[in-house]
This record gives C-alpha cells, sequence and structure tokens, in this order.
C-alpha cells in the first residue's frame, strides 16, 4: 500500500501518524491493512495503557499475600490453607452508554473470563455502578437497562453477584460507569499463566464462533472522546450468550483439573490478536496462526476482522500435541468447540495466514509489550480553585433536622438499593455469609473456617474537589467497609475512571489520584494487584468527575466472628469510634440539601485510618461489639439510620454539639469513623481495646425511633419509608 | 441410599443441591444430562438453573436430553423426582407435572427470601412438615410465575395436590404475598401418585442458616425426601 493510503487508514484506525511511523520503523516495512488493524487495536489506550503506564508503575504492588501481580490476567492473592484468590476490577462503560443491556452484560462476560484464566472457579461479582440522576427518561433507560443486562448474564452463569454501589450524580449522565468486579478462587497448584512456551504446542481456540461484532471495540469505543455520534456506534458493541459462557467455564475447568494446559488466556479487548501475542510474547516464542481453522458466523470475514473481532465468550489455550485430543474430547463434552488455529513456533514472530497467503508476520512483543508510552501533559486546573473557594460550612443551617435527614435518605445515592440487588442471583454456589446491602459482602471459603470480605468504593464528588483525596478516600473507605465485618483488609484492584488523556487538566487529576491511591495503599499495606484504566469518559468535552473505584479484598480468618450493620438489642450502647470534624465539602448533604459541590473532601489521616481498621478487626475477634457500620456518605445521621433500619429498632443520641452546629456534625463526612454497638458490660474493654483512638459514647439501642436528643426524631418505620422511595425503573 | 442430581448443560445450582443433601446426610451424586442412565440412584433431583440456556422457553430443550427418557420411566414407575425452580419448569415440559411457568408478573428476576405455607403433607417431600406450616426459603427466578387452565387447577385443588403457597409470614394468602403473580400464589405441585414434586422455590439454599437468607427450612423438604428413601430401605 501507498504510504498515504497507509497513513490515512492508520488515522482512521485512530492510530496518530507517530505511531504509525513506529509501525514503519518496528517492521521495516509499510504494514499492510490486516497488520495495521492488529497495531490499532493492540496499541489502543484501552490495551496498552500508553498514557497511564508511566504512573501506574508507581503502585505499590508487592506484598506478603501477594501471590501474582499486576500483568496477568488478574491479581491472586493467598487466603491460606493453600487456597488463593484472583480478583480484578474491569470498566465496560462506552459500550453500556451506547447499548447498555449488552454492554453491561459482555462487561460481566469479560472479567468472569480473566478471572478464569488464572485457572479459578469465578466465585463472586460486584458491579459499582455511576449513573447520571434518574430523573430524566435517558437515563433511568440505561439504569434500567445496565441492572437488567448484568441480572440475565451473571444469573444465567451460575455467580452470585454479591455486592457493588449505585450512584448517581449529573457528571454521568453522558458517560455512565459500569465497572465489574469478580472474584474466583483455586488452589496455588492451578494457577494457569496466559503464557505460550514449547515449540510445536498448539494453540485452541475454544468456544463461540468469530463473527463481525465488536471490530474496533476497544480503538473506536474504549479510546476516544464519547460524543453525539456514539449511538452510531451500536454496531461495536458485542453481544453476551451466556449460556456459551457457562459451559465455557465448567470445560476451561475441567481442562485444569485434567491439567492438560500448558497456558490458558481469554480473547476480550483486541480480541484473537490480543491473546496470541500477549501469549506469546510472555512466551518469549513465535505463533504461527491460520486463520482459516476459526470457526466464523459469516464465511467472508476478512483476515482484519477475525483478528481484532470481539466476539464474546471465546478462550484460548496452549495444549501439548500429545493432549489436544483429550481436551478436545473434554470441550466436546460440555458442547464447548475447541479447534487447534496456532502452533507455537521458535523465534518471536507471529506469522499469520489466510487462504493459503501470509496475511501478517510481526513480532509479537512489539503488538503486546512494546506499544508507545506517553508522559502527557499535565497541569493543575485553575477552575479547581474556584470550585474549592465555595465553603459548605457558610450555607445556612436547615430547621428541621428530622427533615433534611429524610430527604438525605431518600437521595439515590443513600435510599436502599434493594430493587437493584434483589434482581441479582447472591445465593448460588451456597456461600455467601452476608450478601449486599452492608459494608461489605463476606463469602465463605468452602471447608475452612475463614471467609472473605468484599467491598468497592469511590467519590467522584470527592475526586472532582481533590483527586488526590478522592482516591485516598476511596481506597480508605473500602479498607473500612472490609473492616467493620471484622476482616483484615489484604490487597486492592482497581479501576480507575476519567475524561480524556489528552487535556492536561484530566491528565493531572489522573497523576494525583494514583498518587493518592498509592499512599494509601501503602499505608494500609494493601498492595494494587492490577486493575483497569478507563479513559475518554467525557460527553461533548465535558470529563466525568475523576472516579477511581477501588475493589478490596479482605480476609476474616474466623468467619463466625463477622459482623453487620444492624442494631441488635435493647440497652447496647451505641459507641462513635473515631472523631467527627466540621467537614461538608463534596458531601451528600450539600448535594442533596443545597446543591452544592464546593470546598474541599474530608481530610485523609492514614494512620488513624490503619488504626481504626485493627481496632475493629481486634473487637470482632473478641466478640466485643454487636454491630459496626462505616460512617462515610451522608455522614452520622445516615450510619445511624440505617443500623436502625437493619435492625428494624430505634436509638436515642446525645447530642455533643450546640442545636446551630447539629447539621455539621450529623452530615459530616470525616474519615476513619464506624458506628459500633456493644453490650453494656463491655463497653469499659472497648474502651481499653481502643487505646488512643478517640470514642464517644452515643447513646444507646432500643425503642421505635431514631431519637437524637434536641434535634430530631423520626420513627425507624418512616426511615425504611424515606430509604425505599425509590422505584424500579422500567427498562 | 443414593441421590442423583441431574447436570444439564447450563445447570447452575446442581453442587449446591448436591451440597445440601449430603449436609443432611444423603449420598448424592450429579448425573450426566448426556447419558441415558440413572445409575440406580433411588431418587432423582433436576437442580435449578438455565439449562441449554433456556433459550426458546424454560426446560423445552432439557426435556429431550438423554437423561429425561430415563427420569420420565423411572418417575412413572413410582420413582421420587423433585424438581426445583428449573428443575420444576423441566418437569412441566416434559408432562410430569402439569401448568406451566412463565414470565414474572414483574417482569423481572427476582432473588430474595419467601415464606410458604404447607398445605399438603400426603407425598414424600413435606412428611417432615404438617399442614399450616409456614417455611422461608429463598426464590430466585424470572420466569416463575405458575399458571394452568382453569379445569386442572380446580382438579389439583380438589385432589390436594397444590403443596406448597406463597404466603405472609402468619400464613396467610394474600396477593401481597405473592412474588411473581402465579395463580392462587402456587410456589409448588405434586403428581397425583405424590412421587412428583416441583417447586419454585430453593429448598438447598435453606439447609445452612449460617448462609444465604438465614435459614434452614429447607430441610424440611429434602430431609422429608431422605427419610422417604431410608423408610424405602427399612
Amino acid at each position: 500500500m501507498s504510504e498515504r493510503s497507509g497513513l490515512e487508514l492508520a488515522l482512521s484506525l485512530a492510530l496518530t501518524k507517530d505511531e504509525y511511523e513506529r509501525i514503519v520503523a518496528t517492521l521495516g516495512r509499510e504494514p499492510n491493512k490486516t497488520e495495521l488493524a492488529m497495531y490499532a487495536a493492540m496499541w489502543s489506550e484501552h490495551c496498552s495503557y500508553k498514557s497511564s503506564k508511566v504512573y501506574l508503575k508507581t503502585l505499590p504492588t508487592e506484598g506478603e499475600h501477594i501471590v501474582m501481580g499486576p500483568g496477568e490476567n488478574a491479581g491472586v492473592v493467598d487466603v491460606g490453607d493453600g487456597l488463593v484468590a484472583v480478583f480484578k476490577l474491569e470498566s465496560h462503560n462506552h459500550p453500556s452508554a451506547v447499548e447498555p443491556v449488552q454492554g453491561a452484560a459482555t462487561g460481566v462476560g469479560g472479567i468472569v473470563r480473566d478471572v478464569l484464566a488464572t485457572g479459578a472457579r469465578p466465585i463472586a461479582l460486584l458491579d459499582p455502578l455511576r449513573f447520571g440522576e434518574p430523573d430524566t427518561w435517558r437515563n433511568r433507560r440505561l439504569l434500567g437497562g445496565v441492572v437488567s443486562g448484568i441480572s440475565q448474564y451473571g444469573n444465567s452463569i451460575g455467580i452470585p453477584t454479591i455486592g457493588g454501589e449505585v450512584k448517581f450524580d449529573p457528571t454521568y449522565a453522558g458517560n455512565p460507569l459500569v465497572n465489574v468486579m469478580c472474584i474466583g478462587i483455586t488452589t496455588r497448584e492451578r494457577i494457569q499463566h496466559a503464557t505460550a512456551s514449547g515449540e510445536g504446542n498448539v494453540g485452541l481456540l475454544l468456544g463461540a464462533k468469530t463473527g463481525r461484532d465488536g471490530i474496533g471495540g476497544v480503538s473506536v469505543l474504549a479510546s476516544r472522546p464519547f460524543d453525539a455520534e456514539a449511538e452510531a456506534k451500536r454496531p461495536s458493541v458485542q453481544v453476551g450468550d451466556p449460556f456459551e459462557e457457562k459451559i465455557l467455564i465448567e470445560a476451561c475447568l475441567e481442562l485444569i483439573d485434567r491439567g492438560l494446559l500448558v497456558g490458558l488466556g481469554d480473547l476480550g479487548g483486541a480480541g484473537l490478536s490480543c491473546a496470541v501475542s500477549e501469549t506469546a510474547s510472555r512466551g518469549n516464542v513465535g505463533m504461527e496462526v491460520d486463520l482459516d481453522a476459526v470457526p466464523l458466523r459469516e464465511a467472508d470475514m476478512e483476515p482484519f476482522e477475525i483478528l481484532t473481532s470481539e466476539s464474546q465468550e471465546r478462550m484460548f489455550a496452549i495444549v501439548d500435541p500429545e493432549h489436544v485430543d483429550e481436551a478436545v474430547e473434554v470441550c466436546r463434552r460440555w458442547g464447548v468447540p475447541a479447534v487447534p488455529v496456532a502452533r507455537v513456533s521458535r523465534g518471536s514472530m507471529l506469522t499469520i495466514r489466510h487462504r493459503g497467503a501470509l496475511v501478517a508476520s510481526v513480532p509479537a512483543r512489539s503488538l503486546a509489550d512494546e506499544g508507545p508510552v506517553y508522559e502527557r501533559p499535565a497541569s493543575r486546573p485553575d477552575w479547581i480553585d474556584v470550585l474549592r473557594k465555595g465553603d459548605p460550612l457558610a450555607l445556612p443551617a436547615p430547621d428541621d433536622l428530622g427533615e433534611v435527614l429524610r430527604k438525605v435518605l431518600s437521595s439515590p445515592n443513600i435510599a436502599s438499593k434493594e430493587w437493584v440487588w434483589s434482581q441479582y442471583d447472591y445465593l448460588v454456589q451456597h456461600n455467601t455469609f452476608a450478601g449486599p446491602g452492608g459494608d461489605a459482602a463476606v463469602i465463605r471459603l468452602e471447608g475452612t473456617s475463614r471467609g472473605i470480605a468484599v467491598s468497592t468504593d469511590g467519590n467522584g464528588r470527592y475526586g472532582q474537589l481533590d483527586p488526590r483525596l478522592g482516591a485516598m478516600h476511596a481506597v480508605a473507605e473500602a479498607a473500612r467497609n472490609v473492616a467493620c465485618t471484622g476482616a483484615r483488609p489484604l490487597a486492592v484492584t482497581n479501576c480507575l475512571n476519567f475524561g480524556n488523556p489528552e487535556r492536561a487538566d484530566v491528565m493531572w487529576q489522573f497523576a494525583e489520584a494514583v498518587a493518592g491511591m498509592g499512599e494509601a495503599c501503602r499505608a494500609f499495606d494493601t498492595p494494587v494487584t492490577g486493575g483497569n484504566v478507563s479513559f475518554y469518559n467525557e460527553t461533548d468535552g465535558e470529563s466525568i468527575h475523576p472516579t477511581p473505584i477501588v475493589g478490596m479484598l479482605g480476609i476474616l480468618e474466623d468467619a463466625s466472628k463477622r459482623v453487620d450493620i444492624a442494631f441488635k438489642s435493647e440497652g447496647d450502647v451505641v459507641v462513635m469510634l473515631g472523631e467527627t470534624f466540621p467537614e461538608l465539602g463534596g458531601s451528600e448533604y450539600a448535594w442533596t440539601v443545597h446543591r452544592h459541590l464546593g470546598g474541599t473532601p474530608p481530610e485523609v489521616d492514614l494512620e488513624r485510618e490503619k488504626a481504626l481498621q485493627e481496632l475493629l478487626a481486634a473487637l470482632a475477634d473478641d466478640m466485643l461489639i454487636a454491630s459496626a457500620h462505616d460512617c462515610s456518605e451522608g455522614g452520622l445521621a445516615v450510619a445511624l439510620a440505617e443500623c436502625a433500619i437493619e435492625g428494624g429498632i430505634g436509638a436515642t443520641i446525645e447530642s455533643v454539639v450546640e442545636r446551630d452546629e447539629a447539621h455539621v456534625w450529623l452530615f459530616s463526612e470525616s474519615g476513619a469513623r464506624a458506628v459500633v454497638t456493644c453490650a453494656q458490660k463491655d463497653l469499659a474493654k472497648l474502651r481499653k481495646r481502643a487505646g488512643d483512638l478517640p470514642i464517644t459514647v452515643l447513646g444507646t439501642v432500643g425503642g421505635d425511633a431514631l431519637a437524637i436528643e434536641g434535634v430530631l426524631s423520626v420513627p425507624v418505620d418512616d426511615l425504611i419509608q424515606a430509604s425505599e422511595h425509590i422505584a424500579a425503573p422500567r427498562p | 441410599m443414593r441421590i442423583g442430581v441431574v447436570q444439564f448443560p447450563g445447570s447452575n445450582d446442581e453442587r449446591d443441591a448436591a451440597w445440601a443433601l449430603q449436609q443432611l446426610g444423603a449420598d448424592a451424586e450429579l448425573l450426566w444430562h448426556g447419558e441415558a442412565d440413572l445409575r440406580g440412584v433411588d431418587a432423582v433431583v433436576l437442580p435449578g438453573g438455565f439449562s441449554y440456556g433456556d433459550y426458546l422457553r424454560c426446560g423445552a430443550i432439557a426435556r429431550f436430553s438423554p437423561v429425561m427418557t430415563k427420569v420420565v420411566p423411572f418417575a412413572t414407575d413410582g420413582g421420587l423426582v423433585l424438581g426445583i425452580c428449573n428443575g420444576f419448569q423441566v418437569l412441566c415440559e416434559a408432562g410430569l407435572l402439569p401448568g406451566a411457568l412463565v414470565r414474572n408478573a414483574g417482569l423481572a428476576f427476582v432473588c430474595d427470601a419467601v415464606d410458604v405455607v404447607v398445605e399438603d403433607v400426603e407425598s414424600s417431600f413435606l412428611a417432615r412438615a404438617e399442614i399450616g406450616d409456614v417455611l422461608t426459603i429463598p426464590i430466585k427466578h424470572g420466569e416463575g410465575r405458575y399458571v394452568a387452565d382453569p379445569a386442572t387447577l380446580e382438579q389439583m385443588e380438589a385432589d390436594g395436590r397444590i403443596v406448597v403457597r406463597y404466603c405472609m409470614p402468619d400464613g396467610s394468602v394474600t396477593p401481597e404475598a405473592n412474588p411473581n403473580g402465579a395463580t392462587g400464589n402456587i410456589a409448588g405441585v405434586r403428581n397425583e401418585a405424590g412421587n412428583v414434586f416441583g417447586m419454585m422455590p430453593h429448598p438447598e439454599h435453606a439447609v445452612d442458616a449460617e448462609v444465604g437468607i438465614g435459614s434452614a427450612d429447607g430441610a424440611v423438604i429434602l430431609g422429608s425426601l431422605i427419610d422417604a428413601l431410608v423408610g424405602a430401605e427399612a
């Protein structure tokens, strides 16, 4: 092809002129159309992390429990007794904005295959979701569609959806966030690597036929600004088939059980191009690929289409030639097509043939690991100073705080999400100790006394006011949620949802957030095992609030000692662990009551957060507390209300501040706090245990109202009503 | 005494059912859908899930699988067969139970703890219960609304073959207690002989109060099944 047309094609595939020239330099010649399509997919922001790499490598990734960190399909941590937990969080934002049901469904399918590729049985899903406020038809359609997609796909593949969050802010109206976290369990010995090795070994393509769906998913949808023409990109969204996924999971697990695999990878973004180049690159080998062997939905597909199709429900297995027949037979029994399409070769080249002709010949490493790396310009924007000047403490104090509590409780962010999670099967696999609705979900590790606790968190408003603090809060809140069950936080996965990295202010937000996340993870000794970066979350030039989401995994040594949020018994003492400061910046109160977003988010005291986590675990272990609830969005008032709602019993609380400061005390979102209850007789022990961490006795559990003396009194039934006022939107 | 739990492609609760039966002291094993062989088991459980993706219609493809060519005569000869959720749908499709399960009235999948009241203890599946007992057991389905033609319903009522109905905690059968719009709040029915029972709620997800919804009431049903087999052996 001529240089002009080659470059034009490259540009149309979202490559830059520099990147095109880099490909020419790598190959020592001009790439053909097929090769160009492979580079465009693999060097897309989504696959190559080209704008984020320089920052991500500053995150702590090593620790005592870490078995496998970033770079593989998913992070792996040791959870004792030879068992390991595999977990990862990933985004499917743009596909879900264009086609909510299929976008969300295939988001679930994709992350499940990542976990499966490590050799683990997927045991749980969590979905952190962000939408525009549910007061427009479009936002409600997106919300209903996404929930329905997760429900249809997740339920059908027999993996419980045990948690997540659903939050709303106008910033996500054009660009909702659909992140999905999957957790798997396996043993150390069964861990698989997405690595090809052994000349002559066979690459088997398992699962669904390859079609024209999802071509350009990573480059066209995921790695470009999102605009009014996005709807026209619907053909770039893949369509999921949960039944195919279910039998693919079972077939892969049996292949691993029988020890038939040398390596295992999934086909996600960039499809076959990604699977063959990554496995070959990691194994320092070459690979010969025969596209004529790939089962196709449409016979006339071109090589570039076969190589970049993102058809769902496919895996790529490297198998010793001796085991190919047995592997194919295992798959056949499950009804999963398994076809040899590649052969591991000496050297480092991918050579790809189609109808007898060589259609691509490129170094595997150049696709998978030698893509461009950018240090994009980053600078602190002036607008943030304007935003931070707005002081929410200067807002007028409301008169009727009972009414304010009802209002905050019924805000879409705080209100009960039961209508969402009641559409998810959270029971299948019979190990759900604590499903959705609490601080963290808890799953039994079958055959042991242990459980794992998981939570996802992230607050975009904090991020908008201060991206560094926002990320630190995300880590701290997730850790606190896990600790409230009595678990010890172990490790983190993340999904970093940001705007357009070609904008200096967005890059600054990103750099700040990664720095904050690293600092918090180091302080808590919870390394980052992997995750995902989602850029270009913007609509018509308007970026979303920086929204780093953290998935935290913790361990409960004795799961029978787990704690939940519900008030238990009349007469129990209500105690605040930690201290409340006048911090309303970015709070739910400021937004719900005053439509105000300004000031600075609450400060983060990492040392105190760590002390609180340790205290919560110790109190649970000593069985000194009857309930524990993280105090964050909505502040103390909402935390108390939620404990009362869950327990079906009220409490009487003594106000510790002057009446005109009560709203600040009740709705401040200071970090490092939790509300716990204990029996009267255990209070002295609790005090002793708390050591230097300040604690305050707030009152006692009992009655049928939440009564804060001299401030408000709301019957528990009214609290429930306020919290449940949101009805499910019809998709 | 062995109980076989059929594994269709797309079954999700087969390991859960086998686990629950084992917790209650039974020998439970998986039976592969593709083999026309019940391996000499003493009772069969058709588990929950989405057999063959539940494409076309729930249970419509599963009823044609090789294992069903043995399950049907086993049931006709008086063998004990329990269908849970998708298994109930398969039993209806196979003609072993009357009626059908259609899309929930609310159009959405529902996962929740529900109460059901026991109205029949004649079969081998509720021997541990008494009429009027209220059991708390979870449901999780998108297509669980039981329907049947009026004549069939009337006959079933007359025969006392409606085994459990969705109810309020006090046992009263009200529209409010109906999670899916099922005709007459029907949650589970049996055949005339009393050896085939299908229900939408999942007893296997309510045998250990430590997990899930915190109820062990499902053990009443699975335990009754085990008792019947032990009694037959004695």
